[in-house]
């Protein structure tokens, strides 16, 4: 019973891995923030990375974007490759990168212009619609897989920043989702959130999980059970502990892993 | 008594008002501070509060009020007939002062005594030469009623002063007296000099917006004299500047059209100069230069605010002007007669305003949160997308505002028109002319010789109220839009 679901997922992460990262090291100046960070990220999965305050698990997801390249003092080692493809190698640009990389923010961010703007903006910049109706086309669509297109469709016009919390984070992953990416990749997205926008917001993860590799940053260990199906464990800049969620949460093999969780440290 | 011997003994009376409450308090403690109320210096701090500051307040509002009082009182010594038909009571009352001043100084030479200043009259002797010989200044014939009124003049000061020397002192005493009194260990000592700190605050607040009220009263009396003497139809909608200074009204075209227009013309030559610049110079220092860039650049671009207007005058006349002629002048493309022209000070004013607009721009810029841009990145945006698309955008109505306080600068700007446009009051279209703005006639219908009474002198002031009104409303309304822009991001 518990064994079956494990080994299927083992099959999916030889066949089918999304992002390899090997000995990623990350330093912000003189401070070492990552530490040898491997792991192996599968797509069509949910992946959470856990652990306590400045651990590196944003640090590390901002890697997989190099939103971290927008920080001056911020210098990345090792490789990171999606699709097997080195994502830090010169001739990549993070610019096309992070199209195809998605991102949502802890805090949700709206710009301040219309909620059709705010989705149209990431399509029009990467000329993906050849005029208006196909934008208004994928428009839709993002707000539909966002889960807040019944919410908003009347309203198209109306400033983004007028919406509830909750809406304005679900109009940011539609935002994420309009350019196509094939990893979406989720920093804290329901710390600003009450318990049912945060609701909405999970089971919306878990649609999402059909399309995409989703990897989420959560400081709620019960969320990370909920949504996600394989769990990393961050420790001071270490990755102590990835593996399936459900053996991470009932039987994890480090001890460190086995206090956090129990809530011994953190 | 001399005003500074009574303001020292004030002083005098607060500092051992301060030495005595303070041991007095430290007495009645004993050992045990602890049973203090308050620190002994704030026991001291009350007394001298309370002895100095109502006397002082009294002081200052007495030199204030003395000589509205006296003026009111000789005014009504002096009748009616005896004021000419060319001069105004007012004048009547300056040649009251000015005979005053001459009998003290007559006094104080030793050529008259005490006695025979308070009660000369002019039947008996030449009053006017005497003074005179004394080396007062004396502009006409003193009269009989003048005298009198001169004499009672000085009569009232002097009783004024000894008078407000005793009240002065007198609360003094009664202040520190008080403040002895009340001085014991349980006295909240602590509470009442903070009560006494904010009342000084808020003294300092209503002071400097007092003092914005003055200005516009001080106008709009002068203004309103202005238009009675001349239409204000005329005024405003005249399109010919051209005062007389020979003759007295009549002949003068007094129309601000031209000044009007010579003052939006330069200003948004200097506009267009100093908004693109300072806008890209903005975006430049706080989305793209390094900290250290940043570190050097940005203070370098302050120094231009501390320039003296004067000085970039002078660069308007000696370089920009020059330089301008040489292109567009006789020997270049023939469209320029002199150096003194919009385009020169329109250029130069824009250089001045750089900073201005960089300066706003920069910390407005600054406040669009990060998230913004971390959201647009996260999106596959480059920089100046990110810029062009999300923070200009965001930052729009707090940029408008920064250009809008610009344009409130570079209308007020006297010095750099004075020294670059010329002084020609004219409606043209042609930047390379010389053109003049309302400031700079301000200054010119006031520094000339004529009549203070006469409407070519008069309207400086409804030039000025009309300047201050349209800056009024464009930083109102500059205002108004970066604090609608502010309540957005909280």
């Amino acid at each position: 019973m518990y064994d079956a679901p494990h080994y299927t997922t083992q099959e999916t992460a030889v066949t089918d891995v999304k992002i390899k990262a090997k000995d990623v090291q990350v330093y912000y100046g003189e401070n070492h923030a990552i530490k040898d960070v491997s792991v192996e990220i599968e797509n069509n999965t949910v992946t959470a990375f856990i652990g306590p305050s400045g651990c590196g698990k944003s640090t590390f997801l901002r890697c997989i974007n190099r939103m971290n390249d927008t920080i001056d003092i911020c210098r990345v080692e090792g490789d990171i490759l999606i699709d097997g493809d080195d994502i830090y190698d010169k001739r990549v640009d993070p610019v096309q990168l992070r199209a195809k990389v998605g991102m949502v923010f802890q805090k949700p961010n709206p710009f301040p212009k219309s909620i059709y703007d705010n989705v149209a903006y990431g399509p029009k910049i990467h000329g993906m619609a050849r005029n208006k109706a196909e934008l208004d086309d994928i428009v839709e669509r993002a707000l539909r897989r966002g889960a807040i297109w019944d919410e908003v469709k009347d309203r198209l016009q109306a400033p983004g920043t007028g919406l509830s919390g909750g809406q304005q984070q679900r109009l940011c992953i539609a935002r994420a989702v309009a350019t196509e990416p094939e990893v979406l990749l989720m920093d804290e997205p329901c710390s600003a959130l009450d318990p049912i926008a945060t609701a909405q917001v999970e089971e919306l993860i878990d649609e999402l999980r059909q399309n995409y590799a989703v990897v989420i940053v959560t400081h709620s260990m019960q969320q990370a059970a909920r949504v996600s199906q394989k769990t990393a464990f961050f420790h001071l800049g270490y990755l102590v502990e990835y593996d399936d969620t459900s053996k991470i949460f009932t039987n994890p093999e480090d001890s460190r892993t086995e206090s956090y969780i129990t809530g011994r440290i953190g | 008594m001399p005003l500074l011997w009574l303001f020292l003994i004030v002083l005098a009376i607060a500092a051992t008002a301060f030495v005595l409450s303070r041991s007095r308090v430290l007495a009645m403690s004993g050992q045990d501070r602890r049973t203090l109320h308050s620190l002994p210096n704030y026991y001291g701090s009350n007394a001298a509060m309370k002895s100095a500051i109502p006397a002082l307040l009294v002081l200052v509002i007495w030199l204030l009020a003395q000589p509205f009082y006296v003026n009111n009182a000789v005014s009504g010594m002096i009748p009616d007939s005896a004021i000419a038909d060319s001069s105004s009571r007012g004048l009547v009352l300056a040649e009251v002062r000015r005979a005053a001043d001459g009998l003290d100084l007559a006094v104080a030479r030793g050529e008259m005594s005490e006695d025979e200043a308070r009660n000369l009259r002019t039947d008996f002797t030449d009053v006017t030469t005497r003074l005179e010989n004394a080396g007062a200044i004396v502009t006409s014939q003193i009269t009989q009623p003048i005298l009198r009124a001169a004499q009672r003049f000085r009569v009232m000061n002097t009783i004024g002063s000894q008078i407000m020397a005793v009240v002065v002192l007198l609360i003094a005493l009664a202040g520190a007296f008080w403040a002895f009194r009340e001085t014991d260990p349980v006295f909240r000592a602590r509470n009442t000099v903070e009560q006494g700190i904010r009342a000084l605050l808020i003294a300092a607040a209503s002071i400097a917006i007092l003092t914005t009220l003055g200005i516009v009263l001080s106008l709009v009396f002068n203004t309103i004299e202005f238009f009675r003497l001349y239409p204000a139809s005329e005024f405003f909608f005249g399109t010919n500047w051209a005062p007389s200074f020979s003759g007295r009204g009549g002949a003068s075209d007094l129309g601000i059209l031209p000044l009007l227009w010579g003052t939006f013309y330069i200003s948004i030559v200097a506009l267009i100069v100093a908004v693109p610049i300072g806008l890209f110079a903005a975006i430049y220092l706080s989305e793209y230069a390094s900290p250290r860039v940043r570190a050097f650049a940005k203070p370098m671009l302050e120094v231009l605010a501390g320039i003296p207007t004067i000085v970039y005058g002078l660069f308007a006349l000696l370089t920009v002007g020059p330089l301008l002629v040489e292109v567009f002048g006789d020997d270049g493309l023939g469209w320029m007669q002199s150096g003194t022209a919009v385009m020169t000070a329109g250029l130069v004013m824009g250089i001045m305003l750089i900073p201005f607009v960089s300066s706003l721009s920069d910390d407005i810029i600054n406040a669009v949160p990060q998230s913004m841009r971390d959201g647009s990145y996260g999106l596959g945006a480059t920089q100046s997308e990110t810029i062009r698309q999300v923070v200009l955008p965001a930052a729009l109505p707090g940029i408008v505002g920064a250009i809008l306080l610009a344009a409130s600068r570079a209308i007020g700007e006297t010095m750099i028109v004075v020294l670059g446009a010329g002084a020609a009051a004219r409606l043209s279209l042609n930047p390379f002319e010389a053109m003049t703005t309302v400031t700079a006639k301000i200054v010119s219908q006031l520094t000339g010789d004529s009549d203070f009474a006469s409407p070519e002198a008069l309207v400086a002031f409804a030039l000025g109220m009309t300047l201050f009104v349209i800056t009024l409303g464009l930083n109102i309304f500059a205002l108004y839009i970066v604090r609608k822009y502010r309540e957005q991001y909280e």
